[in-house]
């Protein structure tokens, strides 16, 4: 699948493994309903800078490393990530031309459906026992912090010449 | 147009041929088929994961990844104590140092009487030609991550496979029982708390061996005792111990003690609320208990 002159598998995997950390980082109970979905937000950049390299395997894939991080049901995340990285797929056009405000609320909608998609698999499994209002909590923060966030991804991307 | 059909007719003809993975995921397929594909795949492995235990050796494989990551995340709350420990004044390390002696000596004059107790009761047992044994060699292991999704209650401890732990091994803090382990990693495991709402364990009360099923709420600091009959002689400040019976706890540890019994006559079962002995939302060190896996196979 690689590219020639394709770059930087080693720095986008260092995003995904910080990502990682900063999910499951302990924080104060209070914090820890609002915590960003860094792992989706990380996955969403890459796929809007790099749609010919990130695609929805490797949504797929980083979705299955979270499910063995975060010990859910294997596939859990894996097919909330695989939804997501389609849906930016499908946008990342217009996405990268959105005004930042717009840009927030398009990640708003996109990390809730992802985790949307993972609350309904786990409400199947059973394991479910939180009111669903609070499943998008993290999304919103996720939508508030995104700018930030894509700010230092690009930052990166361009220090590290990714391509 | 969509959008990836542009990227289609960009790539280069030499790079057409592709093994069939690669034409499955690669970059010429339609994101719509990729994502299909990774669709099945999902459900696939959600079935095999939910219904049977055949993932667990992909689960232990990809731990070699995620342990590192537990690890890391935790040296915050090491630092910070470590920290702390540092800027604590000289009186106040004498004080605490005080303290622990008192309260060594007060334990040790329990050690004193629980040995004659221990050889009464082993008297008395075999009195009864009951081969009981409460005693258990246990493991030290410290708590470095607390599972984030608030729906769950589970923590991951910093021994795995490689030290010895094993899949449903009874874990314990200084005041009762904690919970069982559920996942074990090359380095850590996962521990799923007696509070977790998909838990239950067999008990009884201490003081007459009434026995029932103490289920999780999914609260750190409640659980509850389910199919109790409205006439069954528990009260508030009962303690509840783990009474063995369900093959996966060993007997005589402390559990939880009863603080609220509700008799409502609309109910067939009376409502038995409890408050775990161990602090499940606190501890930071726990104890994994040997042995108990020779434990059920003697019985």
């Amino acid at each position: 699948m690689r590219q020639p002159g394709s770059s930087g598998t080693p720095v986008i995997l260092a995003t995904f493994f910080v990502a990682a950390l900063l999910q499951v980082l302990p924080l104060p109970e209070v914090l820890e309903r609002g915590r960003p979905e860094w792992i989706t937000m990380v996955l969403i950049y890459w796929v809007i800078a790099l749609p010919h390299r990130v695609g929805v395997f490797w949504g797929f894939s980083v979705g299955l490393f979270q499910d063995v991080l975060t010990g859910s049901v294997l596939g859990q995340h894996g097919l909330a990530l695989a939804v997501v990285s389609w849906l930016s797929l499908a946008a990342y056009k217009r996405l990268r031309v959105f005004p930042p405000l717009q840009q927030s609320a398009v990640m708003f909608m996109m990390i809730g459906s992802g985790s949307l998609i993972a609350y309904l698999i786990q409400d199947a499994v059973g394991r479910a026992h939180l009111a669903p209002l609070w499943v998008l909590l993290p999304a919103l923060v996720s939508a508030v912090v995104w700018r930030p966030v894509f700010g230092l991804l690009r930052l990166i991307r361009h220090r590290f010449m990714v391509r | 147009m969509p959008a990836w059909s542009t990227i289609r007719t960009q790539e280069p003809k030499a790079r057409q041929r592709r093994s069939t993975i690669n034409r499955l995921f690669g970059e010429g397929t339609r994101p719509g088929y990729r994502l299909l594909i990774a669709l099945v795949l999902a459900v696939a492995l959600m079935l095999l994961d939910h219904r049977t235990g055949h993932l667990q050796p992909v689960r232990y494989v990809l731990g070699h990844v995620t342990d590192p990551i537990h690890y890391l995340a935790h040296i915050p709350v090491t630092v910070a104590g470590g920290v702390g420990g540092v800027a604590r004044s000289h009186s106040e390390l004498r004080a605490e140092n005080e303290r622990m002696e008192r309260q060594l000596l007060i334990l040790h004059q329990r050690a004193q009487r629980l040995a004659v107790l221990e050889a009464e009761n082993v008297r008395l047992r075999e009195l009864l030609n009951s081969s009981a044994d409460l005693e258990a060699e246990v493991r030290v292991a410290e708590i470095i991550g607390i599972e984030p999704d608030p729906a769950r209650q589970e923590v991951v401890i910093n021994s795995g496979a490689r030290a010895g732990v094993f899949e449903g091994q009874a874990v314990l803090d200084a005041r009762g029982l904690m919970g069982q382990v559920v996942e074990v990693g090359p380095a850590t495991s996962r521990v799923l708390l007696l509070t977790d709402a998909s838990h239950a364990l067999s008990v009884q009360v201490n003081r007459n061996g009434v026995r029932a099923i103490l289920a999780g709420t999914g609260q750190a600091d409640r659980v509850r005792l389910l199919y109790v009959p409205d006439t069954a002689d528990i009260v508030e400040g009962d303690l509840l111990v783990s009474s063995g019976l369900d093959q996966q706890f060993p007997r005589g540890y402390p559990v939880a003690r009863v603080v609220s019994v509700t008799h409502d006559p609309g109910r067939a079962f009376a409502l038995i609320e409890a408050r775990p002995e161990a602090r499940v939302d606190r501890a930071s060190h726990v104890m994994l208990v040997e042995g108990a896996r020779d434990w059920r196979e003697e019985d």
